[in-house]
């Protein structure tokens, strides 16, 4: 019996296809962000409240994954921007995969950002690089404060937090600053942001954030040649 | 629980590194898996039997390497691992210390009979 090194990523296959998105996304200066929580934390309301201040010729599409049901395409198709909903059919998590085959008909050029709304779980996502800019994990006031020491991974992996629902807090034991403080021993130099989609509160600070990053991809932005874009 | 997807990436690459050896008998994968992959170890030990029982693959064994986070100091460059999320440097007391693992989902070794 011999024993063979072997360096290799587990998910070396979802990298290599997660990679393949990225460079795809930085030559066209489209900024791509996976919003990854728990069941019922707040994604599709985010979304929901983010479309409703985009203004009609914003070049946004989005893409969201659930186990079942086409409902939170519906929810977020309203808004009139392009929408795709990718059903798992079972599995707990989005990978690079589902989204490149989710991407085949859709001029990406034509795009300046991309949001993925991940399927509702706290640990599965986590693993499978989507080729976003950045992992943005949503966590609601109805849950623990302790959510970030007990599932370390995704906030770890994410460069922002959302501290949703703080319109609840007068009815729920949760410490905004316990969580925070949380947050930041799991990952220092996180940025958290605190809002209510549902009273609008604390809403600018994301659309800020959103703002600053776009304008950083756009900056990036590798021109393909020969290729025109439309301004 | 994507341990079942993930014991199947493992199986994946198992077939391919057995391509490679022109069809050599593996009998035990080594992988390593950081604290901080969001991967439980025996739910994907338990994926992996499910997936290897009576099929080729038969008998192949999974060597699981827990890693934890580690941090290095930006001031005195000690490397330590984080235990209870305490992450000042136990050498000089900085607190500015960084990440430089403990996320690992890596395949490691192969372990192949004598032919």
């Amino acid at each position: 019996m011999s024993r063979l090194p072997l360096e290799k990523k587990v998910l070396s296959e979802n990298d290599r296809i997660a990679q393949r998105l990225r460079e795809r996304f930085l030559a066209r200066g489209l900024f791509c962000l996976n919003f990854i929580s728990s069941p019922g934390a707040g994604k599709t309301s985010l979304l929901e409240r983010t479309l409703e201040r985009f203004i009609p010729s914003e070049r946004v599409a989005l893409l969201t994954g659930d186990i079942q049901t086409d409902n939170d395409a519906q929810r977020l198709a309203r808004f009139g921007f392009p929408v795709k909903q990718i059903t798992t059919g079972g599995t707990c998590h989005l990978d690079a995969r589902m989204i490149e085959r989710a991407l085949e008909d859709w001029p990406l050029e034509s795009l300046n950002t991309l949001l993925i709304e991940n399927v509702g779980n706290l640990v599965c996502p986590s693993s499978y690089d989507l080729g976003e800019a950045a992992k943005v994990v949503v966590l609601s006031v109805a849950e623990g404060e302790d959510k970030p020491l007990k599932y370390p991974s995704i906030f770890f992996k994410s460069e922002l937090m959302i501290l949703n629902k703080i319109d609840l807090l007068p009815y729920v034991s949760f410490e905004l600053a316990k969580a925070r403080a949380h947050a930041l021993q799991v990952h220092p130099g996180m940025e958290i942001v605190e809002l209510s989609c549902k009273t609008g509160a604390g809403f600018d600070d994301w659309m800020k954030w959103l703002e600053r990053r776009r304008e950083a991809a756009r900056a990036r932005e590798v021109p393909v040649p020969g290729q025109h874009r439309p301004a | 629980m994507h341990e079942l997807s993930i014991a199947n990436s493992i199986l994946e690459a198992v077939r391919k590194e057995r391509e490679r050896l022109n069809g050599a008998r593996v009998t035990k994968v080594g992988v390593r898996i950081g604290e901080l992959a969001g991967v439980d170890p025996d739910a994907l030990s338990f994926g992996f039997e499910v997936l290897v029982k009576d099929t080729d693959f038969e008998p192949l064994a999974l060597g699981i390497e827990f890693i934890s986070r580690r941090h290095e100091c930006s001031h005195c460059r000690h490397v330590f691992k984080v235990a209870d999320y305490r992450m000042d440097c136990p050498a000089c007391g900085s607190t500015e210390t960084r990440c430089i693992g403990g996320d690992e989902l890596e395949l490691s070794y192969l372990e192949v009979e004598e032919s």
